[in-house]
């Protein structure tokens, strides 16, 4: 079901709602964000320079680093009274990054994820089990609103205590999950330890995925494990954004659309920052249009993506953006290869006689990366021919996709570490020489 | 005429055969013979246990890798060249050894364990010689 008007309007329609927002936002942020009123002015541009959509290139980008340099609040555009809620993501490294809404952010955010939600196939109708850690994270808080402005019936079961969860969703009869792609797994895992198969005795049909990346690979393990009949879709967003909202998949499964009268996408390269031409692959940058409390402008999200501006099957005209490969971020260099964690999913995820779950360890031995990877042995074996045939299929595979050799660990079931929000499954531990 | 023996995937890990001992032992399984193939990295246990159908059961609900596989066990007299007789007549016929180790020492006789390709055709051409093959009930309770 198509849950606004917004989400159909002609392209002129969508750009003229972008440019009028566009430069009220510019004028906003140049009048109450010193950092980035000193950015435009060592940029040269002023408020009266974004005059089309095309001037947005004019001006300067935002970074995480910025939010950490101004932390807490220096980027806000609001009185601290304005505000009415506070989230923080968790910084591995250094000060988190925190984002302030205002009421009327709030309002904005839940129509951003009921749009998503209603995409993925929610309805009034269905128990809407929340398995994302509530608190600081805008992952489930985000979710939540959304879905309970829909009018679905919200179960905020948050993580742990997977055999509740299981419990919960048997008795409430959870018809919609919202995990990450890991822990929607583990709870298939546990809910077979219980003797409860989640395809046949559990009545989950809806999965609204995120936070994590949805390899093709894994979308079709969620579907083995929680029933071929579920919709599994895949949504966007960040913190420093809003938060879940962003963009999300329709049940065509092409591509995440954008609520673009509240974002404007763009790809750059990353490396010279330049703006590429539509179609072509790149980091996405997002500007908000519409926020009061952090209207960050041109934010450099270090996921790499490609826009399609072609309508889509379902009716939206809203521009979409093709799944992630990975993030910058998490783009590992391995003997002078680029290599996406999310690529070696795709090959672990596809061999049977392996679990889906996995780490990757890297370290370094005589200026030489090695690249472990540990996985779980499904199929019990009594023989050596057979192990041995069995690490050499990922091997050869791994050396097909990445071109590079990794050394395989097999696995007892069961011992690689579970996740219940992010998965953490690589381990650098080279040194820098 | 075939012995089920207990097959387990165990990591080359402090304390993992223990685990399996232990698990075995808090379902009251004994174990007859046993023998540990490893490489560096991981290594195959292989058991005669008094109960292995159980056994299989509680190493999988323990998060092993455990399975079933069919081995003939021979019974041998202590003699010269008899077991180098018997590999004979099996190697003979094409069938391959894939693996053996000892079952049981007596003072009168000793018997092996032997798991080949083509398990039937081996027992067949076994019970055709003199030897004796060790039946399931001598080890299950
Ligand atoms: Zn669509």
């Amino acid at each position: 079901m198509i849950w606004s008007k917004e989400e159909t309007l002609s392209r002129e329609e969508i750009e003229a709602i972008q440019l009028t927002r566009l430069q009220q936002t510019v004028r906003q942020v140049w009048e109450k964000v010193p950092p980035y009123r000193k950015k435009m002015e060592e940029a040269g541009v002023k408020p009266e320079n974004i005059k089309s959509l095309k001037d947005l290139s004019k001006l300067p980008f935002v970074t995480k680093q910025d939010m950490r340099d101004n932390y807490p609040f220096g980027l806000f555009a609001v009185e601290k009274e304005e505000l009415v809620r506070i989230h923080a993501s968790s910084g591995t490294t250094g000060k988190p990054t925190v984002v302030g809404y205002t009421r009327r952010d709030l309002q904005m955010w839940t129509e951003c994820v009921s749009r998503i939600a209603a995409m993925g196939g929610a309805t009034k109708k269905d128990v809407a089990q929340i398995c994302f850690g509530y608190g600081m994270f805008t992952g489930a808080l985000g979710l939540h609103y959304g879905l309970e402005n829909i009018g679905a019936a919200m179960v905020p079961s948050s993580t742990g205590n997977s055999e509740k969860q299981i419990m919960y969703m048997k008795d409430f009869g959870t018809t919609l999950l919202v995990a990450t792609p890991s822990y929607a797994l583990r709870l298939a895992e546990v809910a077979l330890s219980m003797g409860i198969d989640p395809a046949k005795d559990l009545q989950v049909k809806i999965g609204l995925v995120g936070s994590e990346l949805l390899t093709d690979a894994m979308r079709a393990e969620m579907h083995k494990l929680w029933g071929e009949d579920m919709l599994v879709t895949s949504n966007y967003g960040m913190s420093e954004l809003m938060g879940p909202g962003v963009s999300g998949e329709c049940q065509y499964l092409d591509g995440m659309h954008i609520n673009e009268d509240y974002f404007i996408p763009e790809i750059i390269d990353p490396k010279t920052g330049e703006v590429l031409p539509a179609g072509e692959k790149g980091e996405l940058v997002i500007t908000c249009i519409y926020k009061e409390g952090l209207p960050l402008i041109r934010y450099r999200t270090k996921d790499v993506t490609r826009l399609i501006y072609e309508p889509c099957k379902c009716g939206r005209t809203t521009c979409r953006m093709e799944n992630l490969d990975g993030r910058t971020d998490d783009m590992l260099k391995i003997r002078g290869v680029n290599v996406f964690p999310s690529q070696i999913e795709e090959v672990i995820l596809g061999i049977e006689e392996i679990g889906p779950h996995y780490e990757i360890i890297l370290t370094r031995e005589n200026h030489t990366d090695r690249m472990e990877i540990r996985v779980e042995l499904l199929k019990a074996t009594d023989t050596f021919k057979e192990l041995e045939a069995i690490e050499k299929k990922i091997k050869n595979k791994l050396r097909i996709v990445l071109g590079l050799d990794a050394k395989i660990s097999l696995e007892s079931p069961n011992t690689l570490q579970r996740f219940e929000g992010k998965a953490k499954r690589v381990q650098d531990l080279r040194k820098e020489i | 005429m075939y012995i089920k023996q207990l097959s387990v995937f165990i990591e080359n890990r402090e304390g993992r055969l223990q685990e399996v001992l232990d698990v075995l032992k808090k379902s009251d399984i004994n174990i007859v013979s046993l023998s540990l193939a490893d490489t560096s990295d991981y290594g195959l246990l292989r058991l005669l246990v008094t109960k292995p159908e159980e056994g299989k059961a509680a190493l999988l609900e323990n998060g092993f890798s455990a399975m079933l596989t069919d081995v003939l066990g021979i019974r041998l007299r202590h003699r010269v060249g008899q077991l180098q007789e018997l590999l004979e007549v099996i190697c003979k016929s094409h069938i391959n050894i894939e693996y053996m180790y000892a079952l049981s020492t007596g003072t009168d006789d000793a018997s092996i364990v032997i798991k080949t390709s083509d398990l039937e055709k081996a027992a067949a051409l076994l019970q055709e010689t003199d030897v004796e093959l060790v039946k399931a009930e001598e080890i299950q309770a």
